[in-house]
């Protein structure tokens, strides 16, 4: 791993290493070394994306919270050199733009439309009904077969039933939305793959608005509809937002409850710790700690340079592409002591799983409350449960922009 | 200590009120940031520091802050 481009070198950007790299065999919670390495090294050099583009790479914690934080740093993807993620992610930005891919103000005006549904008094309001769902998804599956696969029956329902209520979306149809936001989170699923499913998506949440227009109720996709009657947003924008949330609301929640779980009962003496505590701060400790340690968004953040930026001693040109990798970020040694540790009693409320700046996630309170609640009952309520296979048989989300599990077959 | 926030840098990611819920709100309309208490009492000090540094949108300032701020303004 010593081809890096880096800040002092001639190398051209023809030798950058492949980005995403690949995690190491056996260490499925780790950062690829390779990030790692580069991490140790330098505080920025050069990758190559699947598209051959070659953006700047980030990784140190106080960097890349500085550049996310930067106003010289734009989240447009639009713009020529943005960095994509995949060839999925490009097409269904290029379909259905929304707002964490704008600026100020168009950004800040649009994502105000919907905050007031994720703040922290209305979220916590929704607590008892999010332990409501979690404890009749474990009496259902206590009273089924086991083995069982944690994944369909715990870690995609909790966070799918509360975005669709959140939403006014039918949890009949999480199938048919669950099955096409895999598609578009895949690293190998083609343009003409995601422009089927972003379509398809785009439709369904039109004629959800098209009900919600014509019969309001009291939901997020109702508030919409008040906007497009007042003329603020159009319907294929409400459309776009209602897609967007409905995505993020389940798909990075059902990842960290899974794979979560899967690093807890792979460290016996953290879950013991958690299972055992009545305190609600060191439930919450655990939460933040497994977002910094797992880093689940694991692909970098997106960006592009509108100034000429130094960062380590090299200069960004304005227009070039920025990755900024949030998921080795958390792991920064001068950021949080023995950062590989996972620590529930570390509480580390800086870290960046979330993002920094303007974009950070604006799901981020309902985000913690469904996995408080998920972490504080489901270890209690099964206090045996186990993996029903080994690990090295799980399979991983390598290909996805989010990680996680496939699948996660327990027992008790 | 002063406390001051700037409303239309916030996007209400809600982490001051995790740091500090008495000393920061939202507003029901928006979730944007409202300043319970602009002159904390003592005891809440830290936590409001914390609600500096997690910040998203760097939004909320401590009086000494926002004075070299001004102060680098006007150079």
């Amino acid at each position: 791993m010593s081809t890096f481009w880096a800040p002092g070198t001639d190398a051209p950007p023809a030798e950058a290493p492949d980005y995403p790299m690949p995690r190491a065999a056996g260490c499925p919670f780790d950062p690829p070394p390779a990030l790692q390495t580069v991490q140790g090294q330098t505080p920025i050099s050069r990758v190559r994306l699947w598209d051959g583009g070659t953006p700047w790479l980030v990784t140190r914690y106080e960097d890349v919270r500085a550049l996310l934080a930067d106003p010289r740093i734009s989240a447009e993807s639009t713009h020529p050199h943005y960095p994509h993620m995949s060839p999925a992610m490009k097409e269904r930005r290029r379909q259905s733009w929304t707002f964490i891919n704008m600026d100020d103000p168009e950004h800040a005006r649009l994502r105000r439309m919907v905050t007031a549904a994720f703040s922290i008094k209305r979220v916590d309001a929704l607590r008892p009904a999010i332990q409501k769902i979690v404890d009749g998804l474990i009496d259902a599956m206590l009273a089924g077969p086991k083995p069982v696969d944690l994944v369909q029956a715990f870690a995609l329902p909790v966070p799918s039933l509360v975005i669709c209520e959140l939403l006014g979306v039918p949890y009949a149809d999480h199938d048919f939305f669950q099955a096409n936001s895999r598609v578009l989170i895949k690293r190998t699923t083609s343009a003409d793959q995601a422009r089927v499913a972003t379509q398809q998506l785009l439709d369904y949440l039109d004629r959800l608005i098209g009900d919600k227009l014509a019969h309001p109720a009291d939901d997020l996709l109702s508030t919409l509809t008040e906007r497009i009657s007042a003329r603020e947003l159009s319907r294929s924008e409400a459309a776009d937002m209602g897609m967007l949330l409905l995505i993020a609301g389940h798909e990075t929640t059902a990842n960290m409850i899974a794979l979560g779980t899967l690093a807890l009962l792979q460290h016996p003496a953290q879950l013991t710790r958690l299972r055992e505590s009545d305190d609600p701060k060191v439930v919450a400790s655990a939460v933040e700690e497994l977002l910094r340690y797992l880093s689940i968004v694991h692909s970098g953040r997106r960006r592009v340079a509108l100034e000429d930026i130094e960062v380590g001693g090299v200069t960004i040109r304005a227009g070039e592409g920025v990755v900024l990798a949030n998921d080795v970020a958390n792991r920064d040694p001068d950021a949080f002591p023995a950062p590989d540790q996972l620590d529930v009693d570390r509480n580390p409320r800086h870290h960046v799983a979330f993002g920094f700046g303007v974009h950070q996630c604006l799901g981020q309170p309902l985000a913690r409350v469904e996995l408080q609640v998920v972490y504080s009952t489901l270890y209690r309520r099964i206090p045996t449960l186990r993996l029903a296979v080994d690990l090295d048989e799980i399979p991983f989300k390598h290909d996805g922009n989010v990680y996680g599990v496939y699948e996660l077959p327990v027992t008790w | 200590m002063k406390v001051i926030v700037d409303q239309s840098k916030c996007v209400a990611a809600g982490q001051c009120v995790l740091s500090a819920p008495d000393v920061f709100d939202q507003r029901e309309e928006d979730g944007i940031v409202v300043l319970l208490a602009e002159n904390p009492p003592e005891h809440l000090v830290e936590d409001v520091r914390q609600a500096v540094v997690l910040c998203p949108a760097q939004a909320i300032w401590l009086e000494e802050q926002a004075k070299e701020e001004k102060q680098e303004d006007k150079e």
